[in-house]
């Protein structure tokens, strides 16, 4: 056993409005920089949608993750043998074109353009080239299903889905979308780390979190690629990788991250994990139908003497422990199995889960008169008719198995049957109760799932706790000599290579 | 004088210049040692550009570094004529391959506005020298068809006599000039080695083979 303690998130995406907050504020943070604008290290997507950068699920053309190949763990994409062929030129990394060119508006032309007859117009330039750009495509393009054929419609995930319910998912009647805003996964098994030839990714003992060392990555872009997630980008300026850093330098001091803080629909948690790096190999070589049973095997038990002596050993401290015993995370992801890892296919063992969207509220209606609802499956429409298939969730969340998802999905629809009938009263208790037991949930259970997920405080959400000073990278160096430097732990001007 | 200048002179201040320069960048500025790639950019052309001269100028210089641990076994290798050719042949493929894949590199540097925009002055310099150092290599095995017995005859005994820091210039004296300019241009790209692009060559980053899959740093307990 060899505890470690992992920085971990949830994503509760039936509260999430696709307002990209999150995003604007990661980008004002940190990627509001040459080489770094195209960078979103936090993004919305819409789902059914082919994401950013384009169809980065499909791995298929991308050879991001793990594989299981003659019974070892294998990165898809390179590995001692192949990872010299492909150093001169990497057939498998995304290029710009697959993000997107940014670009800014040449707004002096307002001021300065001559007197015509017309209004003066701020044409769009490429901020790499300074020219002229014919804009074709964003970040965000795809956002609400964007009313093009080009985007939903060519989501990977839609391929688990038989022709007629894809048919079904586009059609204008029952169309159905949510929203999906991802970081960095701050993998247990980070594909990115294990396929760096320079070394210069790492995961960091005290919190889990995965950086790139800027002083020792050399641009060989091996990361690029071997994040399945496309969330290490490549800064075409400086010649050197990026990624998202989880805000460490807030995380560090028991602050929420820029993207958590800012979130308006309040869908982000965070608290501490213990996981058990011993085990991450042979969870990895589980076959897909037992990735989440896997995964949720690797995340100890805080209560379990043994894991907590095993943690001390570790260095883990003792406040750190109590986050972990407190932490929202662990109880939406282990106590109540409603969070649920991004492509666990994948194998890296991301620290994000996501709570599933419940479909929409339905009435059946008499003569005009809404009726009272006898059952769970008369508020929610049953899971098998549900307008977003569990065929689709699982390829997203559940390696292919419904079961995880239907689990989850019952108990959220439980819990709020149970509500209605507390709150609303037109649900008799009797059917309400018969639904939690169906679903695996105790009135007591349901209450604290509906406190965590309804009624939050800003404590409850944030369960971080500050590292001890002599673990925090501030105590490593003066932070009066990065005063007006690039950034944390880094003094030196962020000045391309010649 | 111009000899002393040019062959004792200037090779000593390249190799110099290269170790100390390369030393005090890779200490003092390790953020700039990068391969700078432009693939992210345009990938296209790179494929044909970079795949040609990597792998034709490293087979080209996998050569030179052999012919220089053991000249004997190249001149004995050389004394009959077919395999001589053989081995003349196979460097002038190898070196017309890398001559296709600079100038495509050059071509697409100069056309894609995007690459141009992250195109340095130093980078023309240096793809300037390569070319010279490529073409010059070239015109001396198509001209001279025992170009490899001479560099292991007179090329490698100088070379050696630098290192032992005991210069003979007179054993190059007898070659043709485009041999000279040859040694010459590629003692400019040692020199602009720690200057340019070109340090990525030494970060190749071979330690990758002995390394375990994942890196785990804890702040106070340096690596494990």
């Amino acid at each position: 056993m060899d505890i470690r303690s992992q920085v971990a998130m949830v994503f509760h995406l039936d509260k999430c409005i696709g307002c990209h907050t999150c995003s604007i504020a990661c980008k004002n943070v940190w990627t509001d920089r040459k080489g770094a604008d195209y960078m979103w290290w936090n993004n919305v997507e819409t789902k059914p949608g082919t994401g950013y950068p384009t169809k980065w699920e499909d791995q298929a053309e991308y050879k991001g993750g793990w594989v299981v190949k003659d019974g070892q763990l294998q990165l898809r994409l390179t590995g001692k043998g192949k990872f010299l062929q492909k150093i001169f030129y990497q057939p498998d990394l995304p290029t710009m074109d697959e993000y997107y060119e940014p670009w800014t508006y040449r707004y002096e032309d307002l001021f300065t353009g001559p007197e015509l007859d017309d209004q003066p117009t701020a044409i769009p330039v490429s901020k790499v080239t300074g020219e002229y750009i014919d804009i074709e495509a964003g970040p965000n393009w795809d956002d609400d299903l964007s009313g093009t054929p080009l985007y939903a419609r060519n989501d990977p995930n839609l391929a688990a889905l038989s022709e007629e319910q894809r048919l079904q998912l586009l059609s204008i009647e029952t169309l159905v979308m949510f929203y999906l805003p991802r970081i960095c996964n701050h993998c247990a098994n980070p594909a990115c780390v294990a396929a760096c030839p320079s070394g210069a990714l790492y995961k960091r003992g005290e919190d889990g979190i995965v950086l790139v060392n800027q002083n020792v990555c050399r641009g060989w872009r091996y990361c690029v690629s071997a994040c399945p997630y496309k969330k290490v980008f490549y800064n075409w300026n400086t010649g050197k990788s990026e990624k998202c850093l989880l805000c460490y330098p807030r995380v560090e001091t028991g602050q929420a991250p820029a993207c958590f803080h800012s979130c308006v629909g309040r869908i982000r948690y965070m608290g501490v994990l213990l996981y058990d790096a011993d085990k991450i190999e042979a969870a990895g070589l589980r076959p897909d139908s037992e990735l989440v049973t896997a995964h949720r095997g690797l995340l100890a038990d805080p209560d379990d003497p043994a894991v907590i002596e095993s943690a001390r050993k570790n260095g883990v401290t003792e406040q750190v422990l109590k986050a972990a015993r407190n932490s929202p995370v662990y109880k939406f992801v282990k106590d109540w199995g409603l969070a649920l890892a991004p492509h666990p296919e994948f194998r890296t063992f991301p620290s994000l889960f996501y709570v599933p969207a419940l479909g929409p509220v339905t009435y059946a209606v008499e003569n005009g008169v809404a009726l009272n609802p006898s059952s769970v499956d008369e508020i929610f429409a049953p899971l098998e008719q549900a307008r977003l298939p569990m065929e689709y969730l699982a390829s997203l969340f559940g390696a292919g198995q419904e079961a995880p998802i239907r689990y989850a999905m019952k108990k959220m629809m439980a819990i709020r049957t149970f509500k209605r009938a507390q709150t609303v009263g037109d649900v008799e208790m009797k059917v309400a109760l018969e639904g939690l037991r169906e679903a695996d949930c105790t009135p007591e259970e349901a209450e604290s799932i509906y406190r965590l997920t309804s009624l939050c405080t800003f404590e409850e959400r944030f369960v971080i706790p500050a590292s001890h000073r002599e673990q925090a990278v501030e105590v490593l160096t003066n932070p009066l000599e990065q005063k007006g430097a690039a950034g944390f732990g880094f003094r030196e001007q962020p000045v391309r290579g010649l | 004088m111009l000899e002393a200048f040019l062959f004792v002179g200037y090779p000593y201040a390249a190799l110099v210049l290269a170790v100390v320069v390369g030393i005090l960048r890779f200490t003092w500025r390790p953020f700039s040692y990068s391969s700078l790639s432009s693939q992210f950019l345009e990938n296209k052309q790179l494929f044909w550009g970079s795949g040609l001269w990597h792998w034709g100028i490293l087979w080209v210089l996998a050569g030179h570094f052999v012919a220089f641990l053991v000249p004997d076994w190249i001149l004995a290798w050389n004394a009959k004529p077919l395999r001589l050719y053989l081995l003349e042949a196979s460097g002038l493929i190898m070196a017309l391959l890398a001559l296709m894949g600079i100038i495509s590199l050059m071509v697409r540097r100069a056309t894609s506005p995007r690459v141009k925009a992250v195109t340095t002055v130093m980078d023309w310099v240096l793809l300037a020298f390569l070319l010279l150092q490529v073409y010059t290599g070239i015109d001396t095995a198509l001209r001279y068809r025992w170009g490899s017995s001479w560099y292991a005859s007179n090329a490698v005994p100088y070379l050696r006599s630098l290192l032992m820091l005991s210069p003979k210039p007179e054993f190059i004296r007898p070659l043709p000039w485009m041999a000279k300019v040859h040694l010459l241009s590629g003692l400019s790209v040692i020199l602009l080695l720690p200057f340019s692009r070109l340090v990525h060559v030494l970060v190749v980053p071979i330690w990758y083979y002995w390394r375990k899959p994942q890196v785990v740093i804890w702040n106070r307990r340096g690596l494990r």
